[in-house]
């Protein structure tokens, strides 16, 4: 059933999410962001991930299979490292790709 | 001018006009879902970001409240007071059709539902600042349910407007002209074939009228 919530990312960023339900998938290292977010997405168990930005970031090739296809909904979250804006930025990009330039948040 | 490689023919010019018809209710039609789009998804977009800008804050403040109880627990037994958890969050999809585009649509259910199985730990050894964290991370935690819907919405939409943006244009710019121009082509080489068989026929009548009664000859 496609029904989990999963969190990829830094254990320090994630632990918290454990206690509250969502199941956390550790990735301490960017590099095995994608291999990480392949086998998560792959399992297709869970219909919601979260990732951290930094992971995020270093998963582009792998989240863009997952575009067009209505599940899993891949989400940016801020982790322990602070905000660097990317959550806002894809929106931003998204503005841009249906308009043509951002006219909302610019 | 882009003018089709076709014969120019009445059956040709016939399907050519049928051709432009529907290109043209085709466009009109791909003109109206591109705007209805267009107002659906800047809606959501402007929902998303109020939802985003809450909902970072209060992960900020959770993330500053575990670092700090951090600071007054060991970093094992903290560890272990989160991971210990029976609780378990489910977000079960569906799929709801805005204009054509299948967007999920989440519903949370949890397996433990008692307001007492928000801890997942004894309170003897653990700081408050901990209790405050997770309390304010199972308030958010249905908020982002509820973002990762309109944003999976809002990139699914993007990506849905962008390409009825193109079809429209394509339409626009270059098949409903290609197809006016070889229907004038086609209009105008036909017209040019009538008058020039019209005036080889006056032609060839007095020719004839020529042969029967010899008007030169009279003259």
């Amino acid at each position: 059933m496609l029904n989990r919530i999963a969190v990829i990312g830094e254990r320090e960023s994630v632990k918290g999410f454990a206690a509250i339900g969502f199941e956390i998938i550790e990735c301490d290292e960017p590099q095995k962001a994608n291999h990480i977010l392949r086998n998560t997405a792959e399992a297709e168990v869970y219909s919601i991930i979260y990732m951290t930005e930094e992971m995020f970031l270093a998963s582009e090739k792998e989240r863009k299979k997952y575009e067009e296809k209505s599940l899993p909904a891949i989400i940016p979250i801020p982790g322990l490292r602070g905000n660097t804006g990317i959550g806002r930025q894809r929106l931003s990009d998204f503005v841009e790709r249906a308009v043509g330039s951002d006219i909302i948040f610019k | 001018m882009a003018v089709m490689n076709v014969n120019p023919t009445r059956m040709q010019l016939q399907k050519l006009k049928k051709q432009l018809n529907t290109a043209l209710r085709g466009h009109k039609m791909l003109k109206d879902k591109r705007d209805e789009l267009m107002r659906q998804f800047l809606d959501l977009v402007r929902q998303d970001m109020e939802l985003r800008v809450s909902i970072e804050e209060q992960l900020r403040l959770c993330n500053v409240r575990i670092a700090s109880a951090g600071s007054v627990m060991s970093n094992e037994m903290l560890t272990q007071s989160l991971l210990t958890t029976s609780q378990k969050m489910f977000a079960n999809p569906s799929t709801k059709n805005i204009m054509s585009v299948n967007v999920p649509v989440f519903t949370t259910e949890k397996r433990n539902n008692d307001s007492s199985a928000v801890f997942p730990y004894g309170f003897a050894f653990t700081s408050f600042e901990l209790d405050d964290a997770v309390s304010a991370l199972t308030k958010v935690s249905e908020e982002l349910v509820r973002l990762a819907e309109i944003e999976k919405a809002c990139e699914m939409m993007s990506i849905e407007i962008e390409k009825t943006r193109r079809r429209v244009n394509s339409l626009e710019h270059v098949l409903i002209p290609r197809y006016t121009d070889t229907i004038k082509y086609i209009s105008m080489k036909l017209e040019e074939n009538d008058r020039s068989s019209k005036a080889r026929l006056m032609k060839v009548k007095d020719m004839l009228l020529e042969q029967a009664h010899h008007y030169s000859e009279q003259n």
